[in-house]
């Protein structure tokens, strides 16, 4: 019995830039989950962080690095057959950054939930039960996401990621879209999905304040490299690398300078 | 002069834009009408043509027209309007089989190359850009050299003729689509790229494709007609339209135009007619 739902060892990748060179949007990076655990994964854009999501989930080839979930390690490419596939799509799930364009437009609310059930032979009668669970009404459920504001996608596309029955949810950014007062209802959905399910969450967001609601742990990266890690309230309240300083600086408080910011100097990494 | 420009230039207000995209130009409403006209004679052939359109009379060779032949008969007698009416059967199913032959394969090769991307996208790509190259018509004469001529044979020559322009079609749709997040979101919920083609990224390109099938129709009705004019399409005793412009050519030197001319204006106005629509059709499909 491992203590880890999910470890990320050494993973790295490097993606070839047009007209030669290359530009490593991870290096090296690990890290581990435990069971029903909550993990921040910040940084500023560029910063390899959707990288290492989209690893977790399946849709980058890590060029080196494993990745196991429950001590079973991943294959770095989607299996053929079904019930493989299938079987790797339980373990982790992923709500993407735009709500707008991750939800197949021609499908309503309902069949768009019907149709992740059916993949995993659950019943669909479940869909309601899931509308619900996200907070979205019968007149939602009849709804083409064009007819939904931004929230209410995000919570169908939350929904329909806990159709899979997860055992792990990547969020990629999943409420920049979205403006705060709706952030932090969709935040307060995650954390009540979290206790009820224990559906661990990897949490990659550039906003601070996002990551203090949720996450437990966290990790910040700089150019694909982990700079710091920890508690999540130890390193946001005293963090040790000049660029956690930097970022917890760059965030507009009362009586704050954005020329203080501009101005301090770090070290090249 | 700012007070001109500004209110020459100013954008039309939302719902105003809406009534102008909403109605309908009158040629496409008359050409509508026509091709509305067209299919309703087609169907009710049996019922409107005065005659069995492979009646043959000798005794009324080259008639004008008249109260017993209303567009005139051909060399063999045989009643034009009769012909003409039945004609439009083969002349519009035709190129819907033909367009369905094409759309079905360039469709799946347009959506593979995309979806799988690497040497079997270049292949499809060399594959239609020869076919390009290569004239559409010298392709299904050598086609119908090989299996013999006949309507079926050249609706599917020709459907293979056009699945290139619907497959690089299809591709270039294909391509976005599948980069959009929605399709990552299946793949991650475990779904096979079978799947996610056929019940996804297809339905959600089917409008775009569809009007574009219908701006082909006109011309999958013209080379269809051209080819059993040239004798390699219907055979006689069929009444196909390009067939009977070929078999009233030798009419006209007897100075006989309506043999010729009957069926040739029958096409040029479908055609024409397909084309005001489709464009129109296109147009608003594409759009939504």
């Amino acid at each position: 019995m491992t203590p880890h739902l999910l470890e990320a060892d050494s993973l790295s990748k490097t993606y070839p830039l047009p007209g030669g060179g290359s530009h490593q949007a991870a290096a090296d990076v690990t890290f581990t989950v435990p069971p029903g655990g909550a993990l921040g994964i910040v940084g500023e854009s560029g910063s390899g962080k959707t990288t290492v999501a989209r690893m977790l989930v399946g849709l980058v080839r890590p060029d080196h690095g494993t990745i196991a979930v429950a001590g079973r390690a991943r294959e770095p490419r989607p299996p053929r057959g079904r019930a493989a596939r299938l079987a790797r799509a339980r373990e982790i799930q992923m709500v993407f950054q735009d709500p707008y364009v991750s939800l197949d437009p021609r499908l309503t609310a309902t069949q768009c939930l019907r149709t992740a059930l059916r993949l995993h032979d659950r019943g669909e009668a479940e869909a309601a039960e899931l509308l619900d669970r996200v907070g979205l009404g019968p007149r939602e459920a009849d709804a083409r996401p064009r007819d939904l504001s931004g929230g209410q996608r995000q919570r169908l596309a939350i929904a329909r990621a806990l159709a899979v029955d997860p055992r792990i949810l990547v969020l990629d950014e999943a409420v920049a879209a979205l403006d705060v007062s709706i952030q932090a209802q969709i935040l307060q959905l995650l954390a009540e999905i979290r206790a009820e399910t224990g559906v661990a969450l990897v949490f990659v967001s550039h906003d601070l304040a996002v990551v203090r609601h949720v996450t437990d742990e966290v990790l910040v990266m700089r150019r694909g490299k982990v700079v710091e890690r920890g508690a999540t309230a130890r390193v946001l309240a005293s963090p040790d690398d000049p660029y956690t300083r930097l970022l917890l600086a760059s965030v507009p408080t009362e009586g704050w300078d954005p020329t203080d910011t501009a101005r301090t100097p770090l070290p090249p990494p | 002069m700012t007070a001109i420009l500004n209110e020459a230039t100013a954008p039309a207000s939302a719902p105003a834009l809406a009534a102008v995209r909403a109605r309908r130009p009158l040629g496409v409403l008359v050409a509508g009408t026509l091709l509305a006209l067209v299919v309703i004679a087609a169907a009710c052939a049996p019922l409107l043509a005065p005659y069995a359109p492979d009646t043959i009379d000798l005794s009324s060779s080259l008639v004008g027209t008249g109260r017993d032949h209303l567009l005139g008969t051909d060399s063999s007698g045989q009643d034009l309007l009769s012909r003409a009416l039945y004609g439009a059967r083969s002349s519009l199913v035709a190129p819907l089989a033909l367009l369905a032959v094409a759309g079905v394969l360039g469709v799946s090769l347009g959506v593979l190359a995309a979806w799988r991307g690497g040497w079997v996208d270049v292949l499809v790509s060399r594959l239609t850009d020869v076919m390009y190259a290569f004239p559409g018509l010298l392709f299904t004469v050598l086609i119908i050299a090989v299996f013999g001529a006949g309507m079926t044979t050249s609706v599917l020559a020709l459907g293979l003729a056009f699945t290139p322009t619907v497959a690089k079609y299809t591709r270039s749709l294909a391509l976005s689509e599948a980069r959009k997040p929605y399709v990552d979101a299946y793949r991650v919920q475990g779904m096979g790229g079978l799947r996610i083609c056929a019940t996804h990224v297809v339905p959600n390109l089917a409008r775009a494709i569809l009007g574009y099938l219908v701006v082909l129709f006109g011309e999958a009705l013209m080379s269809l007609a051209t080819l059993s004019y040239l004798g390699f399409g219907a055979q006689p005793p069929s009444s196909d339209w390009g067939l009977m412009v070929q078999e009233g050519q030798a009419a006209i030197v007897q100075g006989a135009m309506l043999p010729a001319l009957v069926p040739g204006t029958a096409i040029a106005l479908v055609v024409v007619c397909f084309n005001v629509v489709g464009v129109w059709a296109a147009d608003r499909l594409g759009r939504q």
